[in-house]
């Protein structure tokens, strides 16, 4: 589904993706951990274009989405995004917040994507929640709202860039319980992540990422229970 | 007794001396040969010309503000350098040389319309202010948001009009107004090129009743009332914004 070829990124002279390849397929749930400054949120965030890579290629379901004439905006109403910090629409009620790309880019009509909206909100139990503005929400609240919005594009993948790190802890659980939800309905999600119970439990495969590269890879149970990577042994020995 | 009654009286009539001069020399600054004409003239002047160069302050401030913000998203550096060069020129030299400059370049004929003379000048130089006001007003927001919108799948301007500037908005509108009563105040210097506005008529008053001060206190208060009242204005519509539903 998702291509990386010779993926490289520099900011200045900092080269913070080095030569990365990697393929996602289809129904992967992929896990990327690794200590901080490791590239894995630029990774995720090149995978949709947020970053322009500075060389290499990105295929998205056989298109080429780095090719200067690909048409970005229709790529990445396919590919559904959650971020640290929400970023939901402060002047935008709960409802507006879900309903605006999809209504602005004429994939839904006004009645029906609304319709959708709180079949989504009726989901994760925050109905009347339509008509209050994210600033009357709680963290936990913001970003479940924040993946439903994502969710109402009916994309084909899903990219977290840690969606839980900026959340108090009592707060993680709703969270991370939604995303375990999509991943069992089969949705392709690419998750950064320090949350390695959530790895070990729903990711299909995890990547370790160090210096811009992509050190080891394995299924969750080898991954936590047999690392190879030296690097790996003493990030997992830290952490857990 | 008798003494000090007597210096009541001349310090009471000193006062009311006092006051009758300072009623005459007002007298003779509105009343005779309707001179409060004058002022209504001038103030009309100063008004459509602060109201014109309001209106062209904000068109050439919205487009170089927006040229300034896509120049930066879309990487094309002459386009900000023209920009940053009028921005820069504007901001670092005085009002009145730019407003003589700008006078004797463009407007040479000496019997072209002074409203459009002043508008123009006022209008040039207000966009510079507004064009930074409105740009900061845009950089102030998250940038989060603009990543939020394009994520889903919106355009550049689609994010831009439906949830950028909504919320810039909120930043800009007060600053707006502040810049739009310096601007007020600032036509006064049109004197110089030869507008008859409010400052102006006060000061041919003056010349003509050989009593200056009165006529300029004339014109400071009917500064002093648009400003007020403009400013008024301003804070209801402030706090009309903090009051929606999101803050």
């Amino acid at each position: 589904m998702i291509t990386v070829k010779n993926l490289k990124k520099t900011f200045g002279d900092n080269m913070v993706l080095n030569n990365i390849n990697e393929t996602i397929n289809k129904g992967e749930k992929v896990v990327v951990i690794g200590p901080s400054g490791s590239g894995k949120s630029t990774f995720l965030r090149c995978l949709n274009l947020l970053e322009e890579p500075t060389e290499g290629e990105i295929w998205f379901e056989d298109k080429n989405i780095t090719d200067k004439n690909a048409n970005i905006n229709q790529i990445r109403q396919k590919m559904g995004m959650v971020f640290q910090q929400f970023n939901l629409f402060p002047h935008l009620s709960v409802l507006e917040n879900i309903t605006l790309a999809p209504v602005q880019l004429g994939i839904m009509t006004k009645a029906d994507a609304k319709d959708k909206a709180m079949e989504l909100l009726n989901r994760i139990g925050l109905t009347e929640k339509a008509d209050s503005y994210p600033n009357k929400l709680s963290g936990g609240q913001k970003q479940r709202i924040a993946i439903i919005r994502a969710l109402a594009m009916n994309p084909d993948v899903m990219l977290f860039d840690e969606p839980t790190s900026a959340l108090d802890p009592e707060m993680v659980g709703e969270v991370l319980d939604l995303m375990a939800s999509l991943a069992e309905e089969g949705m392709t999600m690419v998750v950064v992540t320090h949350e390695m119970r959530f790895a070990k439990k729903v990711a299909t495969r995890v990547l370790f990422m160090d210096e811009g590269k992509i050190v080891e890879q394995n299924t969750p149970d080898e991954f936590f229970d047999n690392p190879k990577h030296p690097r790996l042994q003493e990030f997992l020995s830290k952490i857990l | 007794m008798y003494l000090s009654g007597s210096w009541i009286n001349g310090f009471f009539s000193a006062i009311a001396d006092w006051a009758k001069g300072i009623y005459m020399s007002f007298y003779n600054a509105i009343v005779p040969d309707q001179r409060y004409l004058s002022y209504l003239q001038g103030l009309k002047i100063t008004l459509l010309i602060s109201f014109f160069a309001i209106i062209l302050g904000i068109l050439i401030g919205v487009l170089v503000a927006v040229f300034k913000v896509t120049a930066t998203n879309y990487k094309m550096k002459w386009l900000s350098s023209i920009c940053n060069v009028y921005i820069n020129v504007i901001r670092g030299t005085p009002l009145m040389v730019q407003l003589l400059i700008i006078y004797n370049l463009i407007f040479t004929s000496r019997n072209s319309n002074e409203i459009i003379i002043g508008s123009v000048c006022f209008g040039i130089n207000s966009g510079a202010y507004v064009a930074e006001i409105i740009r900061a007003g845009i950089e102030s927001i998250d940038n989060g948001q603009m990543e939020a919108g394009r994520s889903l799948g919106m355009s550049y301007i689609q994010t831009m009009r439906k949830i950028i500037l909504p919320q810039a908005v909120r930043n800009i509108l007060p600053a707006l107004g502040n810049e739009f009563i310096v601007l007020i105040k600032e036509t006064s210097v049109a004197s110089v090129i030869a507008v008859t506005d409010l400052t102006k008529a006060a000061q041919y008053i003056g010349s003509r009743t050989w009593d200056i001060l009165p006529p300029l206190i004339i014109a400071a208060l009917c500064y002093l009332v648009i400003v007020m009242g403009l400013s008024k204005l301003m804070s209801v519509f402030e706090r009309r914004l903090a009051r929606s539903d999101y803050s």
